[in-house]
């Protein structure tokens, strides 16, 4: 049926208000409904309820639609509103009665004001009359408020809710005109707006008089931003000070100078002493790197920094390491790149300090001399690298007079050589000068080689220096940072190079000093392609340790790796970590190496000098490390087991690949006890694991001597090695066995005889015992708490822990449900309505009928009364 | 009669054949060749006329050509089958060639004891051909023999007067069979040709028989001297023999007998195994060399003893090879498991001597993933002494300190289980000390004890694991670190690792990701020999 009439007349609405804030004062309207707990934060809605007003309210509703709709049952008749637009809800209300108030108009003027003579009607505005309203004039203007708001003077609050007060207060003069109140009161009302006003335009000068300080402020910056940063300010716009993009502005410059690369105060000069703390903390670091890789747990803490590539920052011309940085500084206005030459003579000064230093901390003499050349060159690297990335910023600045870059790093290069040459050939003066000469040959720049062929091509005909000097040009004049595929190409060069380098290995005789002249070589282009490097290598452990398996699995034995598989593993140990845990390089490699020692049979002196020469390569990779390698002392023991003349009841028992006894036992065996006298240990040479010349019995006897020498030198480092091992005693074991009751029977050379009474020494020192294993102590698992676990809240009242469609759905579930709740209610109300309606309609006519029964009883009593009357007035007449 | 052939014959190509006699390397394509031989024989076969042709054919089958002598073969194969067909070969007691001329017999006689001399001697050539330098020509040769076998298997060349009799060209078998057993030359190829027929259920009956005559007759004669040549022909021949394991099996026959096929031997599995049986032992019962006892006990449990009668007549042959040690002994515990598991040996000592034949050398053979993972078998009982179960877990501790990664991550695991399959064992890893003996003392552990109950193996702990934390390979670290804390109750499973080599290990960081960084040394390397410590330097110079 029809809705409720939306409008409500101003009167009606006042008397709502004020019945409803009644109800809500009165305590037997209100109920309260009562908190189980205190929520903090939550918002209750419905704290207190007021039934007697939302019944009635239900209740009125229901009359009007409900008990509407039940008086019109069964009725056919209509009524029909005709009201102009009573329906239409796309009608503005104030449409809506405009349009009435036409058609009553027109209504009204064809009608009765057909003579009217413009006669004003009266206009009213909620029934009431316009023209008594304006007699008003109600002040309070509600756009001056507006403009005050916010602001609190005691004359204002005394002037708007002070009453007389005021009055009394403030012209005591005016008194006497006591008839002029009213008057006066407007009077004082504008006065206090002028008021206002004028305060207002105080307020807005200041504000503009601020501006344009801060203008004035913005101009002065700009000519001194001018002065600070070298780029010409933008175009300045004075004529129209716009105040929005002044301050967009504004903002953006304070933006852009906290970015900009602040003048600092440039770092204080190190000294020498300062200089040589910081190397020995970076090494200090690295070692410390090294020692946690070494335990294996590096694998699990993450991304590992490279902090390798610090020692060598050719890689892309920039730095790493914080101490390694020259900061730009100012000097006078200029760049500081003038002071460099002579820091860097401070530097080398500070680095020869730094070497006694250094020789008193812990490191071996020989190897820390290395380290500084090494240091040195890197350093001098690095400030070259520097010096060509701003030589191509600056070109002015640059402090060498040079028209060309290319020229210009060719001749820093030169000066890089000599300045390391120096350092090289402190003890070989005539091969400086002939590098000096060779030097003026070679050109400067090298195209990389796209292939194999090409390299071989290139190194071809030169000498060992000179082939390594042709290496490092080609690698700085590939440099990546020079040209894009620099980098791709450079990591070629390093396959191509250690290619060149099995190849050198391999020639007969092997060229083993030009390989040893390629090792800076390689080093420095593994520092810079650590990963390809890397790869590189593996690849050719791959490739040898594929053929060697497929090898045994036809024979069940392999022969020992040729030289060049030697020289890649060396070289492995010196590009890659041999301490650690686990690398993807090293371990292959030793395990190459393992592999080698237990399955390649020994059936010559070759292949006897060739696994020695594998037993110290595999000393070498486990000596920083002190890992346990079984193959190395089977091997060893087996040596020496060679040299035992008599080979019937030994105390022990010999691992693959030697045998007790047969033809290739007895290798180590001297032919006669003489030839030991004329002996006198000297270094194997490398090439003889390839191509073993021993044309005299007595060579061979030498060569015995001294393959037994280097066995005992291993034998007595593994001791010192393997010491600390729970069964070092058993390891060695039947070293102790060989050395005790089978070599010292024979004649030996007086330095072997010591070298073997040393390590029994050491073997029978060693024997500690132990405490039984037991398990690691373990934390105790704490006892099942009972305490709540506490959860942190983030959002209230929200379900967690499910996705977004199931909450949704959940949310909906709950609304039907409460829908349904809420439309049953209603329904059980309304049929109680009705109920009641109809009861009280019956109990309406009830009423109706026994009233018009008593009527009619009473009619017919005064009937029946005024018929007796008659009857007894007849009788007394 | 070669004169006679020589003027009646009708000849065709006379100088063709002249060319082959005379001069056969000549530029004469062998197609025209072999031709010729197919028309000499097709003409044999044709009339009785050119019966002669036949020696034509010998001729050439005993020429230096391989192509020749092949095609001859062939020839030979078609005439003598197709006489063997027609029995056109004499049948019975051969008289002599000139006893045949000479007495009372018939011209069909006459030409049939022709042909069958021709035939002999046929033979005869093709088994020297058996031990011909080309294996072409051999192979030929004995297609060629074994069709004359299933020939005169259809057609005996023998009486049959006793109806108990089975027809089987045996003594043509027995020559082959001699032949092949060569003591001079290795042919093993042509045993593997020859494999192929002894698909056929009665031949290889036969020629189980044959062989095992044969090694009678061979190994007698050389008094127990060692001949690997001809052992290892025999291996060869007799690996390659397996006997089908159900009766019905037993269909592919080369010789069909008539009515009483049922009962012949051939036909009958037990009777095969029995042959079988015999054969080996017989071969066994002789002294072998070191690698053939290898080889045999390689097969030994899954290809003869299902096939045997009775494999406990294999206790002594095998109980023989466990004494022996080393690598032989590790390879007689799959037979002997076998007859332990499943034929109710008992076997005295057992695990004594298994606990003796644990050497060094365990870790280095080729077959250390069937003896561990026969080891993990027998030591899987739950009934075995603490003291044994410890011993073992010592020793092969002690012995890991010689072993290779790949036996390594074997061994660890190895051990772990024994421990948690007798949990009494945990001493050896797990051993708080008490107030009377917190000595230190000396791993009181007797290495040279041959006895597992003497050497003290409970008041030890594995030292050795301990040592082998320090191991090189990453994961045989890891492995031995598990020791640090109690072991699971999961037993690791060692089948997985037993056939690891040293390539996969390595292939575990080679072909990992590239992605991950690859730490670098710091050391400035300057020279090959420097850096590190320069082990390499001390000892070695450039040149």
């Amino acid at each position: 049926m029809g809705k409720p009439p939306k409008k409500k007349s101003l009167a009606d609405k006042v008397r709502k208000t004020k019945t409803s804030t009644e109800i809500k004062n009165n305590p037997f309207e209100v109920k309260i409904n009562r908190k189980k707990f205190d929520v903090l934060g939550r918002k209750t809605k419905h704290d207190v309820g007021l039934p007697g007003v939302s019944r009635s309210k239900a209740n009125n509703k229901r009359k009007e639609t409900l008990l509407k709709e039940y008086k019109q049952k069964n009725k056919s008749n209509k009524l029909i509103d005709r009201r102009l637009g009573e329906y239409d809800a796309k009608m503005d209300p104030e449409d809506k009665i405009l349009q009435r108030f036409t058609m009553e108009r027109q209504r009204v003027h064809e009608k009765k004001d057909v003579y009217n003579l413009n006669e004003e009607e009266e206009l009213t505005h909620y029934g009431q009359s316009l023209a008594e309203m304006e007699k008003f004039n109600d002040v309070v203007n509600s756009d001056d408020e507006s403009e005050e708001k916010g602001l609190l003077s005691a004359e204002l609050t005394a002037a708007h809710f002070g009453g007389g007060g005021l009055l009394r207060k403030k012209a005591p003069g005016e008194e006497e005109e006591g008839s002029q109140r009213a008057r006066t009161r407007q009077e004082l009302i504008e006065e206090l707006i002028q008021k206002s006003k004028q305060e207002k335009r105080e307020r807005q000068v200041q504000k503009e008089e601020a501006q344009e300080l801060t203008e004035k402020l913005d101009q002065d910056w700009k000519s001194i931003q001018s002065l600070m940063v070298k780029k010409t300010p933008k175009a300045e716009r004075i004529d129209n000070p716009e105040e929005k993009p002044k301050l967009e502005e504004y903002d953006m410059m304070v933006r852009e100078l906290g970015f900009d690369m602040k003048v600092q105060p440039s770092e204080k000069m190190k000294t020498p002493e300062e200089l040589a703390r910081e190397e020995r903390e970076k090494l200090q670091k690295l070692e410390a790197d090294r020692l946690r890789r070494m335990m294996g747990d590096a694998g699990e803490e993450g991304v590992k920094s490279q902090i390798h590539m610090s020692a060598d920052d050719l890689n892309d011309g920039f730095i790493l390491d914080k101490h390694d940085q020259k900061t730009l500084a100012y000097q006078d206005g200029k760049w500081n790149i003038e002071e460099e030459s002579a820091e860097e003579g401070d530097e080398e000064d500070g680095d020869e300090e730094e070497s006694g230093e250094e020789q008193e901390s812990d490191a071996e003499e020989n190897e820390d001399e290395d380290d500084d050349d090494g240091e040195e060159e890197k350093e001098e690297d690095g400030d070259e690298e520097e010096e060509e990335g701003s030589s191509e910023e600056e070109d002015g600045h640059s402090d060498l007079d040079s028209e060309q870059e290319s020229e210009n790093e060719e001749t820093k290069q030169e000066e890089k050589d000599s300045r390391v040459k120096p350092v090289k050939s402190l003890t070989k003066e005539e091969l400086k000068a002939q590098q000096e000469a060779a030097k003026a040959e070679l050109p400067y720049t090298f195209a990389a080689p796209e292939s194999y062929s090409d390299l071989r091509g290139l190194l071809h005909g030169h000498t060992p220096d000179n082939q390594r000097l042709i290496v490092a040009r080609t690698q700085k004049s590939n440099h990546p940072s020079l040209a894009v595929g620099n980098k791709l190409k450079l990591q070629k060069l390093f396959g191509f190079l250690l290619e060149y380098v099995g190849e050198l290995a391999t020639r007969s005789p092997p060229e083993l000093t030009t390989v040893d002249k390629l090792i800076p070589e390689l080093y420095a282009l593994c520092q810079m392609f650590p990963d390809a490097a890397g790869q590189a290598v593996q690849s050719v452990l791959t490739d040898a340790a594929h053929s060697m398996e497929e090898t045994l699995e036809v024979k069940g034995h392999a022969a020992f790796p040729t030289l060049d598989m030697m020289i890649y593993l060396k070289v492995t140990a010196l590009l890659f970590p041999t301490s650690d845990f686990r690398h993807p390089v090293t371990t292959p490699a030793l395990l190459y190496i393992g592999q080698a020692l237990t399955k390649c049979p020994i059936r010559s002196l070759q292949d006897l000098t060739t696994g020695l020469g594998f037993c110290c390569l595999a000393v070498d990779y486990v000596s920083f490390s002190k890992r346990f390698l079984p193959e190395l002392i089977n091997f060893l023991s087996g040596t020496l087991h060679m040299a035992v003349e008599d080979k019937a009841a030994v105390g022990y028992t010999v691992v693959p690949p030697f045998r007790p006894s047969g033809k290739s036992s007895d290798l180590l065996k001297l032919s006669s006890a003489e030839s030991q006298k004329s002996w006198s240990k000297k270094s194997i040479p490398l090439s003889d694991t390839q191509h073993l010349q021993l044309s005299s019995e007595l060579d061979r006897d030498h060569h015995r001597l001294t393959c037994l020498s280097t066995c005992l030198g291993l034998v007595e480092r593994c001791c010192q090695l393997y010491k600390d091992l729970t069964s070092f005693t058993y390891i060695f074991q039947p070293i102790e066995i060989l050395l005790s009751k089978h070599l010292s029977t024979q004649t030996l050379p007086e330095s072997l005889q010591e070298l073997s009474s040393k390590i029994l020494n050491a073997i029978r020192n060693a024997a500690a015992p132990h405490r039984r294993l037991v398990f690691e102590k373990k934390k105790p698992i704490p006892l099942k708490l009972l305490t709540p676990k506490i959860v942190e809240v983030l959002d209230y009242g929200k379900k967690r822990g499910s996705t977004r469609e199931e909450r949704e759905k959940e949310r909906l579930k709950h609304k039907y449900k409460k829908e349904f709740k809420g439309a049953l209610r209603e329904i059980r109300k309304d049929s109680r309505f009705l109920a009641r309606e109809k009861l009280g309609e019956v109990m309406k006519r009830d009423d109706e009928r026994k009233r018009k029964v008593r009527e009619l009883f009473g009619s017919l009593a005064t009937q029946e009364g005024e018929w007796k009357a008659l009857k007894r007035r007849k009788r007394k007449m | 009669m070669r004169r006679e052939r020589s003027t009646s014959s009708v000849n065709m190509a006379p100088a063709k054949r002249r060319n082959v006699s005379s001069d056969k390397s000549c530029g004469l394509s062998v197609k025209a060749a072999k031709i010729d031989v197919d028309t000499i024989a097709e003409r044999v076969l044709e009339s009785r006329k050119h019966a002669n042709d036949i020696f034509d054919i010998l001729e050439i089958l005993q020429s230096d050509s391989e192509k020749d002598v092949v095609c001859a073969v062939d020839a030979c194969s078609k005439v003598f089958c197709a006489l063997l067909e027609r029995k056109e070969l004499f049948v019975g007691k051969l008289p002599g060639e000139e006893e045949a001329l000479s007495g009372g017999y018939s011209a069909e006689e006459k030409f049939r004891i022709f042909m069958l001399h021709r035939y002999n001697s046929c033979v005869e050539t093709l088994l020297d051909h058996l031990s011909h330098e080309l294996h072409a020509v051999r192979e030929s040769a004995l297609c060629c023999l074994m069709r004359f076998a299933a020939g005169e298997g259809q057609h005996p060349l023998e009486d049959l007067d006793w109806s108990e009799h089975y027809s089987f060209p045996r003594k043509l078998i027995q020559a082959v069979v001699d032949n092949l057993l060569s003591n001079t030359t290795d042919n093993s190829l042509l045993i593997s040709r020859f494999q192929v027929f002894l698909e056929m259920e009665d031949l290889r009956y036969y020629v189980m028989s044959s062989i095992r005559e044969n090694v009678g007759k061979v190994m007698g004669k050389s008094k127990g001297a060692v001949l690997p040549v001809y052992q290892n022909n025999v291996f060869t021949l007799m690996s390659n023999i397996s006997v089908p394991s159900q009766e019905s099996e037993l269909t592919n026959f080369m010789v069909k007998q008539g009515a009483n096929h049922e009962d012949w031997k051939a036909a009958k599995l037990n009777d095969h195994k029995r042959a079988f049986e015999r054969m080996w032992l017989g071969f066994l019962k002789y002294k072998l060399p070191n690698s053939m006892y290898k080889k045999i006990l390689v097969i030994l449990h899954d290809s003869i003893l299902p096939h045997m009668s009775k494999p406990t007549m294999m206790i002594d042959f095998l109980t023989a090879a466990y004494e022996v040690g080393g690598a032989i002994s590790l390879l007689a515990l799959n037979g002997l498991f076998v007859l332990i598991h499943q034929h109710n040996l008992d076997y005295p000592d057992f695990y004594k001597k298994l606990y003796n034949i644990l050497e060094p050398s365990v870790f280095h053979v080729k077959y250390r993933a069937r003896f561990f993972h026969l080891a993990n078998l027998f030591l899987s009982s739950s009934h075995l002494p603490v003291y044994l179960v410890a011993a073992f877990a010592k020793r092969l501790a002690r012995l890991a300190l010689t072993a290779p990664p790949t036996a390594l991550l074997i061994v660890l695991p190895f051990i772990y289980n024994l421990i948690r399959r007798h949990p009494s064992c945990r001493v050896l890893l797990h051993k708080p000390s008490t107030e009377d003996e917190t000595e230190p003392s000396e791993d009181p552990y007797v290495m040279d004890e041959e006895d597992p109950a003497q050497c003290r193996a409970l008041e030890s702990s594995l030292w050795e694991i301990k040592t082998l934390q320090k191991h090189y390979h990453p994961d045989v670290a890891k492995a031995a670190m598990l020791i640090n804390t109690p072991l699971t109750a999961q037993e690791d499973d060692i089948s997985e690792v037993l056939e690891t080599t040293t390539y996969e290990l390595m292939e575990r960081d080679l072909k990992q990701p590239p992605t991950k960084n690859i730490p670098l040394e710091f050391e400035m390397a300057t020279q090959l020999l420097k850096g590190g410590e320069g082990v390499l330097g001390q000892h070695f110079c450039l040149f």
